[in-house]
């Protein structure tokens, strides 16, 4: 019946996020609730080796970052797509065998482009 | 399972593999003028690989039937075309990059998927590679501002139908246990449930999104204005017919048995669109917004085809797009020859008086407004003229009526083209127009094949009621 | 119990797709977006679907939310800018999404539960459900399947087309 299936497997996992969640919220919540709080103008600031600091903190983002993670969303996705297939290896015989190749020549087209367009090279 | 099993699916293989190597040829070539040819040489294999491929594969996931090949053809037109005209443009707009003609292949080979899927997830997977290379083709021009804007409204539009057309299967899929648009009409039994006219309405908005009826149509004028005209042209036509092919299949084979609800559902959106497209043309400036409108006008025709329905009503709107591709793309085609370095070439201003300082374009835009607007003897006149019969012969005469109102509406922005060609004055100098051989082809082929099918429409005809069979 | 996980999974999902739309600060945006992710792969836990869940949290929590932040930092918004959060349009809107929450809503009355197909819960218990996706995904969806490698390629050139610097020819 849908519904009432229940992973009692995944309890030790439950129960050590419940853990690991209240150990990093109780650290700050108790350090939050027990400090002494005493701010002035010159704890506040930004440190910069001990003089006064010049100039705008923000660097100009390169797009170089964007496309690696764009990059890596598509071979993350290729990746998925054959944890399954390794997994059934032995049951679907040649022809899955044949499909994957596919699979991952179609993307090795899509990797040889992006290689010799410099997508990789970080200048 | 031996080697005769994919024979189906053999020309989108063949599509697949070419447009891989038309890819890995941008690497190596540095001259892109032939990539584009080759980009037409794969398109004449595929064609050739075609009439061996009958047949229904993938345990009844792909069909490649009449019906599809009809529509692969017209996709096969306009992607000839479109690689005809966009070779000098590109050099133009210094976007002369080989990945253009490899991604036009991709998008083709989308649309190819989607007219001959018979599985909503195929077709949903046709649709998201279709729209993925469009997206990225709107944006081709990457120096300038218009084209982002138009790569990011059409992205960010196309997403949200996308999404509501999975939500529009998934509903299906609840209902029946299948995503087979075949075995859904059996599954459902002519059962009417709240749950099925709400797939039925995310499915009409999901592809009536592609196709640009309104009110999903809010996208049009601005993708249309700002993605290089080359790409226009292509988006104009290729993806609206996909979406019509396969929402012929969804409509005519799945859901059959619910046609009174659909029919009501398309016919109030094809009077709105009509509507929209003629009245918001005229007072437009910008000749490419003009042909936006336009064309989501002349998508509101097309759906009366849907709406009559049977062989009569389906081979009529089939015909339409077939002619819908030569004209629409003819008309791009000199906007295109307008665009010369330094002057956009966009406003009906430059059209004035064109007639004196380039009488052949002038004529040539001409026939393709003439055809557009549906005057004898043009191909635009005889598909306008099956749509009509099919409808009254369906029983819809007053949408027939409708539809001719509209038409002698959109006659008065079409013929301001002409006017402002051939009784004004050309205002400073002549400017050269921006032709090349390639370009000069395409005009060719659309002129004749527009005047052809004006004159003498009956093998086309004849071979749209075959398709349907 | 099995009603109580499902309800904290949807609550939070809700919870923090509204947080994710109403947050100033675009890095807490996709931060509740990442909360949501978590949720969402528990509910596919509650399905059966520990293949999806794993999935879930590498895709989207590792790749694209990483892109996301990505483009964030990219845009580099400046916290002072004042941005409003509703547009002027808003009354329009809520009442149609309200409107269409309605006939959602009303339409839940007609969802009926069909009887399980080939692939009930125990089948896919017993055979994992990695096993079960990897046996229907490469001979019944073979189709989908190489289909999606196409798409993926497309993502590859459309990333290098439109992101690179200077394009070379």
């Amino acid at each position: 019946m849908p519904g009432t299936y229940l992973p009692s497997n995944y309890l030790p996992v439950f129960i050590f996020l419940v853990v690991a969640i209240a150990f990093g919220l109780g650290a700050l919540l108790i350090g939050a609730i027990f400090r002494i709080r005493r701010p002035y103008k010159e704890k506040l600031m930004p440190y910069e080796s001990g003089i006064d600091p010049v100039g705008e903190p923000r660097v100009r983002f390169s797009i170089r970052f964007y496309i690696i993670a764009m990059l890596f969303v598509v071979f993350d996705v290729e990746a998925i797509f054959l944890y399954p297939w390794a997994v059934v290896f032995d049951k679907i015989g040649l022809y899955a065998f044949v499909e994957m190749v596919i699979f991952i020549f179609i993307l090795l087209v899509g990797y040889l482009y992006a290689w010799k367009k410099e997508a990789f090279t970080w200048e | 399972m031996d080697i005769t099993i994919i024979k189906p699916i053999l020309p989108e293989i063949v599509m697949a593999a070419l447009a891989c190597v038309v890819l890995i040829l941008e690497l190596f070539i540095h001259k892109k003028e032939t990539i584009g040819v080759f980009a037409i040489l794969a398109v004449a294999a595929v064609s050739y690989v075609i009439p061996q491929s009958f047949g229904s594969a993938f345990n009844g996931m792909f069909i490649s039937d009449g019906y599809s090949v009809f529509f692969k053809f017209i996709f096969f037109i306009n992607l000839i075309l479109a690689v005809l005209i966009s070779i000098r443009y590109l050099k133009i707009e210094r976007s002369e990059f080989g990945e253009y003609y490899s991604l036009m292949m991709f998008a083709t080979l989308g649309m190819m998927i989607m007219a001959s899927a018979t599985d909503l997830i195929v077709l949903y997977l046709g649709l998201e590679l279709m729209a993925l290379s469009t997206y990225i083709l709107a944006g081709f021009i990457r120096h300038d501002r218009r084209s982002n804007e138009a790569a990011l409204k059409y992205f960010f539009l196309g997403a949200f139908s996308s999404a509501i057309l999975l939500y529009g299967i998934t509903m299906i899929y609840a209902l029946t246990g299948t995503t087979n648009i075949l075995a859904i009409a059996s599954q459902l039994q002519g059962k009417m449930t709240t749950q099925l006219i709400l797939a039925i309405v995310f499915l009409v908005v999901a592809f009536g999104f592609k196709i640009a009826l309104a009110p999903f149509h809010m996208w049009t004028p601005d993708v249309y204005e700002g993605a290089p005209t080359s790409i226009t042209a292509f988006m104009s036509v290729g993806p609206k017919a996909a979406a019509f092919a396969a929402l012929g299949r969804v409509f005519t084979t799945g859901l059959i048995d619910f046609a009174p609800d659909w029919r009501g559902i398309l016919i109030a959106l094809s009077i709105l669109t009509m509507a929209v497209g003629n009245i918001l043309a005229i007072q437009q400036s910008n000749i490419k917004r003009m042909l936006a409108y336009s064309s989501i006008a002349h998508a509101g025709y097309a759906v009366i085809g849907v709406i009559a329905g049977g062989a009569e009503g389906l081979s009529a709107m089939m015909n339409y797009l077939f002619i819908y591709a030569f004209m629409n793309i003819g008309a791009f085609a000199v906007v295109i020859m307008l665009r010369v370095e330094g002057v956009k070439g966009e406003e009906l201003e430059h059209y004035r008086g064109l007639a004196k300082t380039h009488p052949l374009a002038a004529v040539l835009m001409l026939i393709f407004m003439f055809s557009l607007t549906g005057i004898p003897p043009t191909g635009g006149f005889i598909g306008k003229f099956y749509l009509f019969k099919a409808a009254v012969g369906a029983g819809y005469a007053w949408l027939a009526v409708v539809a001719v109102v509209f038409s002698v509406i959109s006659a008065y922005f079409y013929l301001r083209v002409v006017m402002y060609m051939y009784m004004h004055e050309p205002e400073g100098e002549p400017a050269a127009l921006a032709t090349s051989t390639p370009l000069g082809l395409a005009l060719l082929i659309t002129t004749i094949m527009v005047i052809v099918l004006g004159v003498y429409p009956s093998p086309f005809l004849a071979f749209a009621r075959l398709a349907i069979g | 119990m099995v009603e109580f996980f499902f309800g904290f999974f949807a609550i939070m999902i809700l919870f923090c797709s509204v947080m994710v739309v109403m947050s100033r600060n675009a890095i807490h945006s996709v931060l509740w977006m990442l909360v949501m992710f978590f949720h969402v792969a528990g509910v596919y836990l509650m399905l059966n679907a520990e293949f999806l869940a794993a999935t879930q949290i590498i895709v989207y929590a590792g790749a694209i939310l990483v892109l996301f932040l990505f483009v964030i930092m990219l845009l580099n918004l400046r916290e002072e800018m004042n941005i409003e959060q509703l547009i002027d349009g808003w009354p329009a809107g809520l009442s149609l999404a309200v409107a269409m929450l309605v006939v959602l809503i009303l339409a839940l009355g007609s969802f009926s539960v069909k009887p399980w197909g080939q692939w009930s819960i125990e089948v896919v218990e017993k055979t994992t459900q990695t096993k079960a996706l990897g046996k229907v995904l490469y001979t019944e969806y073979l189709l989908p399947f190489e289909i999606a490698s196409l798409v993926l390629l497309v993502a590859i050139i459309g990333a290098v087309v439109l992101a690179k610097k200077k394009l070379k020819s």
